[in-house]
């Protein structure tokens, strides 16, 4: 990327070997290293600001104890929750009573393997300098993988809401994979549209290929004239939302109806991981929205001063936006009704997201030449390691 | 290599391991997540034969879409309490054992469980570059290939199923 030579961190070059490592095949493991601990990390922070901006919203003080401004009340709330007594009620499937909260968290965080959060420039042993994607599986299925581990998430819900022997868990189980089935099917079909916008399910490449300013942004790409990529990411994110089980969308866990939905019967630790899962599961949807549809860690368009934010802060911020828009939304708009809910999934949403893909496969088609030569498809195929998933990283461009 | 070959053997065991335990289990719930687990260490498998974009499509339609169903009906119902479904003078269980040793004995018999993988083994390199999403959508809908009639005809005997079920559910259309 030419263009994007002025910042600061395109200026730090690395060596291909640091002593006995290699930059580029570390790299993965570094990526890892950074998605978990940047998920388990931020949740007490994420927790803090879901309290304060929604107190903020609602004309109240929010917390205040603890810390200054209530900073260290998440860090209070995890100590307590950690030392708390483990309570497991009468008549529970025991192994799926335990296993729940762990299947409702590892999806979560496994699915951030494949989002890209940045590059690094290293300079080869040929003196050839190239751009390495940080990110822990450059994998050309990296947005499938996404949606599988999302369609696995639903097993800790609804295995949790069964194994608890409670009525109340039961219904919010139940309602939850009525709910996350439903909305996948939307959110499948904008995230389709956002492939077919792209060209690629490799997430680096869409990324890349929205690289040279806010124009060429699948929300409002001026190739398919904007209106088709804002309906698109409007549908993703309305879905993500339920997807995630977050308010207005948050049917599985109606306190008012149902106690706690799913976790009515979870105590101590074991709550913390539905916690954690559901914040994993907020900040990877995010990540893929900021991916697909907001340009990754590019910075809108070049500007002195932003040259000089490093690519990651770019894509933390947008990630954390999104996250503000979360707040936002339950801090501001009731629970639908269940029927209200069904409805909106697949009698608006679902017609809405096909017109969107019609549209834009039809863009597409009307753009690409008839010549029957030219419609060849070029694509370069990936060499792929001898286990995938398991080995180095294959694509180093 | 020798790596690989664990794994393989790692996945095989558990793959059949849980592939019994579906048909072994009393508990109808247990019996779909075993159901679930199978199909997960199918797509690790398929994984490990570098078909990437088969693995996903294994864990998204099967794992993730088909066996949630199963399970809301399964719980729907209630039939999750144990010993629910015992199904006691039944033929099924003789007639399953004869059926099972009959499959396994023709399998053998005509060499197909070596000279299968045998073949694995000697196609492995040509079978590493056919997974990707690339090779599959070339390979389905290059005009040269066979492949995208039948494909197209599949498509539409499934939306024949949707809109028969559409049909089936509903009282007045």
């Amino acid at each position: 990327m030419a263009q994007r030579d002025g910042t600061w961190v395109a200026m730090i070059i690395f060596p291909e070997h640091i002593g006995p490592i290699n930059v580029v095949a570390a790299v993965p493991y570094f990526a890892v290293l950074c998605i978990i601990g940047f998920i388990l990390t931020i949740v007490p922070g994420l927790i803090w600001i879901e309290r304060v901006v929604m107190a903020l919203m609602q004309d109240r003080l929010g917390p205040n104890r603890v810390g200054p401004r209530g900073l260290l009340q998440s860090i209070a709330d995890g100590i307590k929750l950690f030392f708390k007594e483990d309570v497991e009620p009468a008549g529970v499937d025991r192994p799926i009573y335990y296993l729940s909260p762990i299947i409702a968290m590892i999806p979560a965080l496994s699915a951030g393997a494949t989002i890209p959060f940045g590059t690094i420039r290293v300079r080869l042993e040929s003196g050839s300098i190239t751009e390495v994607p940080l990110v822990a599986g450059n994998v050309n299925i990296g947005l499938i993988f996404i949606l599988a581990m999302a369609s696995l998430q639903v097993y800790g819900i609804v295995l949790a809401g069964w194994s608890s022997n409670n009525k109340y868990s039961l219904l919010g189980g139940l309602r939850s994979s009525a709910q996350m089935i439903s909305y996948e099917l939307a959110m499948s079909l904008a995230l389709l549209t956002g492939i077919l916008m792209s060209g690629s399910l490799n997430l680096v490449d869409i990324v890349k290929q929205q690289a040279p300013n806010l124009l060429h942004w699948n929300f409002i790409s001026v190739k398919y004239f904007a209106v088709p990529g804002l309906a698109a990411s409007l549908i993703y994110l309305i879905a993500m939302v339920a997807e995630t089980n977050r308010a207005p969308f948050d049917l599985p866990e109606a306190e008012s109806e149902l106690i706690a939905g799913f976790h009515t019967e979870y105590s101590s630790m074991k709550f913390a991981m539905f916690f954690m899962g559901e914040y994993a599961s907020m900040l990877v949807a995010s990540g893929l929205a900021t991916c697909l549809w907001f340009g990754g860690w590019y910075a809108p368009f070049r500007w002195i001063v932003w040259d000089w934010v490093p690519g990651f802060m770019w894509f933390v911020g947008k990630v954390m936006a999104i996250i503000f828009a979360y707040v936002w939304l339950r801090a501001t708009l009731p629970r639908l009704r269940y029927d209200a809910l069904m409805k909106l999934g697949w009698k608006r949403l679902l017609p809405a997201a096909l017109v969107v893909l019609f549209v834009v496969a039809a863009v597409d088609t009307m753009q690409t030449p008839l010549d029957v030569e030219r419609r060849q498809p070029v694509v370069q195929v990936h060499k792929p390691t001898q286990v995938p998933m398991l080995a180095a990283p294959q694509g180093v461009r | 290599m020798s790596g690989q070959i664990a794994l393989f053997w790692l996945l095989a065991v558990v793959s059949v391991c849980s592939a019994l335990l579906v048909v072994l289990h009393r508990n109808p719930v247990r019996s779909a997540l075993f159901l679930v687990v199978n199909f997960f260490v199918l797509a690790l498998l398929y994984l490990t034969l570098s078909a990437q974009f088969i693995a996903a499509v294994q864990v998204i339609v099967y794992a993730g879409a088909i066996m949630v169903l199963f399970l809301f009906t399964i719980m729907l119902l209630n039939l999750g309490a144990p010993n629910a479904l015992t199904d006691t003078r039944s033929i099924q269980k003789p007639t399953a054992i004869v059926l099972a040793l009959a499959f396994v004995t023709i399998l053998t018999g005509t060499g197909m469980v070596n000279s299968g993988m045998a073949a694995s083994h000697a196609s492995s390199s040509t079978l590493s570059t056919g997974g990707t999403v690339q090779t599959v959508g070339l390979a389905l809908f290059d005009a040269n290939q066979p492949w995208l009639f039948p494909f197209e005809v599949t498509s539409v005997l499934l939306l024949i199923g949707v809109v028969g079920a559409i049909v089936m559910a509903k009282r007045r259309i």
